[in-house]
């Protein structure tokens, strides 16, 4: 029982990562329709700029400040890497169909992947420590300091996203655009501003995924992005993709399914889980749990 | 026994009701109209009969073969073809290309034929090339057979539709609005036109418009819907003097 | 006849180029071997690339397990020359020795063009029911699951690579097939099938309308383009002897898409072009590896910005000749009606 709890809390936690990633996914292609492949690579970014930055402030004791500049100011610098991605790359196709935009999506990414290496160097970095490590025994079940972090960050993030999308205009505003895209022009909707918004924030909760990984796990790739990110636009398509709660229940699904295969079975089918669910999802019901389907009009 | 026969179908999009227990019967060479206020739920009927939608209740009868719920493709290959009222041509492809790939599933030809360029794929080939091109001069596109579809005026885009669909060899053709964006002049030459197919080919007609003049014009029977439910079917004089419908919507004839 | 003639002839080219390139036939006369490699690769990229249009290009269904499919060929065909070359060599006593070479070849490939296609027809039919983006995502997992499957038999290396597989393929068994390829795929799109398939990629819902099994069309050119890939892959392991899957990821898969869409997604001729473009580039470049991929992608995306119908477009390259271009006009009036 001890085992399966200390899973659960595993799962929880690797869950609440995915489920970040997967809230930009799904927020980008309720206003879009658009699989924004690059959004994995974002991440990674966020990841590697939350290293520079701890770096910087290294000498200093690891101390919670410090930590909270860091997280602040690589989701700052994602939220504005997005909104270039989003200017230069996709609003230019906007208007073309989906096979285009898919393309050019890969292309993004491609190019973020390749750039990265050769900016950041190929080999992997180690994010130094940014909160002094604790371990934590509830009930038989080991919780370190990196797992509460990551957790209480994470539903802190994601319930000040709920209220900016229920709560405030822009959020509504958002919300409008997912639904029909010309008929929020038509209301007077600044579409480009909104657009340019979503993919902002769905960056900037990318980043804060990346710099709690590199917290938890301190080795990060130019690389990193390609696997977190697909499994997180699994859980995005699990919950239903353009649903917010969706990606969060995805999330943490995904997540906590990974840990119980690789804790159960064998850490041989860790990867091949998330694919597995996917072509699942997609044949079986695609439009995700808490999805609707949408019929073309004829 | 009618050659289409619809029995207490309805139609609901979650809590909106498009259709509700309709019943229509069309026979054999039978000119059927088919009109109402916009959101009547007209082409939603085309829609449910052509296996778009499957119903949510009722039932759909073609030539004694319960067909509700079935694919479009299978529906079609029954005889029962249709155009839209969103024009949907092929546009990447000509003029006789499209007509071409509605005589598919009249054919035999396989895609091994096809690969090995058989004596039978290039019998097929030319006799679909010749029927298509006798369509084409039916509807006058003959000139315009190598033309890409996308680039023809509207008028003409609407004729290929109705050409293509006839070329499914139907015997009850579905015509969604054939008259919209015609001047008076052109309308006629429809109406005759119509006329003309259904006392060539045989074929019942069930026509959607808007335009009275067409409807009253050539339809023996006219059905009238309003937000989904039947309120008069009868012959076009009747119609036109029912409180029921002049109250529902006529619009200038 | 006529086209028993240009088949004969074909192949006597290929034969007396394949014969100067590798030496065998004029003594001293010979490719550099790097060139000739280059050019090998070039020819399998096409018969990819070809494939992949079929049902990418020309019936608008965007897969991104190309590699997959390829897999399966690869490791197929290479099993059975390894496994069984001896036997089947022995079998086939008494033919001559050169043909005996080119028989097992034969027979390897056919199985692995054989399990490509049941590949193929098995991702095909649950996944083309999808559309556009989640189909791609689809095609994309049933690649990268094929891969770790196939990753996991350790009768075929495993994380290993598996490695002696005899060098049966060359120049002109590449390029024979690549004909081959291109041939096929061109008389599917120009045959009645084929306009179904170029009416599912414009309107597939009109093209059920017009009573189209669209279905049936879609699955049926995605198990063909499966089985040309899984040829493309036989070759391929044929020719560089070894096989590991790190060569076949989505990866792989993706810059196959890169060739068809730089040509024209729905052009043959695109195809071929965009996968030559491609190797050259590549090879061009190599010196700056580092640099490739990242100005490939720049390609890629400036590419969808600029010119997403890629060099050609849905032309191909005879129509650039005698093609007049007339004004749409609208044509006479409907005469009276007939019989009124």
């Amino acid at each position: 029982m001890t085992t399966f709890l200390q899973q659960l809390v595993n799962g929880l936690s690797l869950g609440s990562i995915y489920a970040l990633i997967a809230l930009g996914y799904t927020m980008v292609y309720g206003v879009l329709r658009l699989i924004n492949f690059a959004h994995g690579d974002v991440y990674m970014v966020g990841a590697y700029v939350g290293y520079y930055l701890s770096r910087r402030l290294q000498g200093k004791e690891p101390s919670l400040p410090n930590a909270i500049l860091v997280m602040l100011g690589a989701m700052a610098a994602c939220a504005i890497f997005g909104l270039l991605i989003e200017r230069l790359a996709y609003r230019p196709v906007r208007r073309a169909s989906r096979l285009t935009l898919l393309i050019t999506a890969i292309g993004v990414s491609l190019f973020i992947e390749n750039a990265a290496q050769l900016v950041f160097g190929p080999d992997p970095k180690f994010f130094p420590s940014l909160a002094p490590h604790a371990e934590f025994m509830v009930a038989g079940v080991r919780l370190t300091s990196e797992q509460i972090t990551v957790i209480v960050v994470s539903f802190m993030l994601m319930i000040l996203l709920r209220f900016f999308i229920q709560k405030t205009r822009t959020g509504k505003a958002m919300r409008a655009v997912s639904f029909n895209l010309d008929a929020a022009k038509l209301m007077g909707i600044s579409t480009d501003r909104i657009i340019a918004t979503t993919f902002a924030v769905g960056s900037a909760l990318a980043a804060a995924a990346g710099v709690l990984i590199g917290m938890q796990i301190p080795k990060i790739d130019p690389l990193m992005g390609i696997l977190y990110g697909l499994k997180a636009f699994v859980a995005a398509v699990l919950g239903g993709i353009g649903n917010v709660p969706g990606a969060v229940l995805g999330g943490l699904l995904i997540g906590t399914s990974e840990v119980m295969v690789v804790g159960y079975l064998s850490s041989t089918y860790r990867d091949a889980i998330a694919f597995g669910i996917l072509i699942l999802v997609l044949i079986l019901r695609p439009q995700g749990i808490l999805g609707r389907v949408t019929k073309e009009k004829v | 026994m009618a050659l289409l026969e619809l029995s207490g179908v309805t139609m609901r999009f979650g809590g909106l009701v498009a259709v509700n227990e309709l019943n229509l019967n069309i026979e054999p060479g039978h000119l059927y109209g088919l009109i109402g206020p916009n959101g009547a739920g007209k082409t939603t009927v085309f829609n449910v009969i052509t296996g778009v939608y499957t119903p949510t209740s009722g039932a759909i009868r073609f030539d004694g073969s319960d067909i509700a719920g079935e694919r479009s493709g299978r529906i079609t290959r029954r005889g029962i073809a249709r155009t839209f009222q969103n024009i949907r041509l092929f546009s990447d492809m000509t003029v006789l290309e499209n007509v071409k790939v509605a005589f598919h599933c009249r054919q035999e030809a396989t895609v091994a034929s096809a690969m090995l360029r058989t004596r039978t794929h290039a019998a097929e080939e030319k006799r679909v090339e010749r029927e298509s091109l006798e369509l084409l001069k039916i509807f006058s596109l003959d000139g315009l057979a190598g033309e890409k579809a996308r680039n023809l005026p509207y008028g003409s885009q609407r004729r290929l539709e109705i050409a293509r669909a006839m070329a499914t060899t139907p015997r009850i053709l579905l015509l969604d609005e054939p008259a919209a964006g015609m001047n008076p002049h052109e309308s006629i030459q429809l109406m005759d036109l119509i006329r003309w197919v259904r006392d060539r080919f045989g074929m019942a007609v069930l026509l959607v418009e808007h335009n009275m003049k067409v409807v009253m014009g050539i339809c023996e029977t006219v059905h009238v819907l309003d937000y989904g439910s039947t309120i008069a079917i009868g012959k076009p004089a009747e119609i036109q003097r029912d409180p029921k419908v002049i109250e529902a919507y006529l619009g200038g004839a | 006849m006529k086209g028993a003639l240009w088949a004969a002839g074909f192949v006597g080219v290929l034969l007396l180029l394949n014969g100067l390139f590798t030496g065998t036939l004029v003594p001293g006369v010979a490719m550099p071997p790097y060139v000739l490699q280059v050019l090998c690769l070039a020819g399998i990229n096409v018969i990819l690339a070809v494939s992949l249009n079929l049902i990418n290009g020309f019936t608008g269904q965007f897969s991104i397990g190309h590699a997959g499919f390829m897999a399966i060929g690869a490791y197929a065909s290479a099993y059975v020359t390894v496994a069984w070359g001896d036997r089947f060599r022995a079998a086939t006593g008494f033919l001559p020795e050169f043909a005996r070479d080119g028989a097992l070849l034969l027979f390897a490939l056919a199985v692995g063009a054989l399990l490509a296609a049941v590949a193929g027809f098995f991702v095909g039919v649950p996944s083309l029911r999808l559309r556009g983006d989640y189909l791609a995502i689809v095609t994309l997992g049933f690649g990268e699951i094929i891969r770790v499957f196939i990753l996991n038999i350790d009768a075929v290396g495993g994380a290993r690579g598996y490695s002696g597989i005899p060098k049966l393929a060359n120049f002109f068994w590449i390029y024979l097939f690549a004909g081959i390829t291109v041939l096929v795929v061109s008389r599917t799109v120009n045959s009645s099938f084929g306009r179904t398939l170029i009416a599912i990629r414009e309107d597939e819902i009109a093209a059920e309308a017009m009573g189209v099994d669209t279905t049936r069309s879609k699955v049926v050119s995605f198990v063909l383009s499966s089985a040309m890939a899984g040829v493309g892959g036989g070759l391929f392991g044929h020719y560089l002897m070894y096989l590991h899957t790190n060569s076949f990821t989505f990866i792989k898969s993706i810059e196959i898409i890169i060739m068809i869409v730089i040509g024209g997604l729905g052009s043959i001729t695109g195809s071929v072009l965009g996968a030559v473009l491609y190797i050259a580039l590549t090879e061009g470049l190599r010196e700056f590896s580092q640099y490739r991929m990242v100005l490939f992608s720049l390609l890629l995306v400036i590419i969808m910005i600029v010119r997403p119908q890629g060099i050609l477009g849905h032309h191909e390259f005879r129509e650039l000749f005698g093609r007049r271009r007339r004004a749409p006009v609208d044509p006479a009036p409907l005469p009276p009606a007939p019989g009124s």
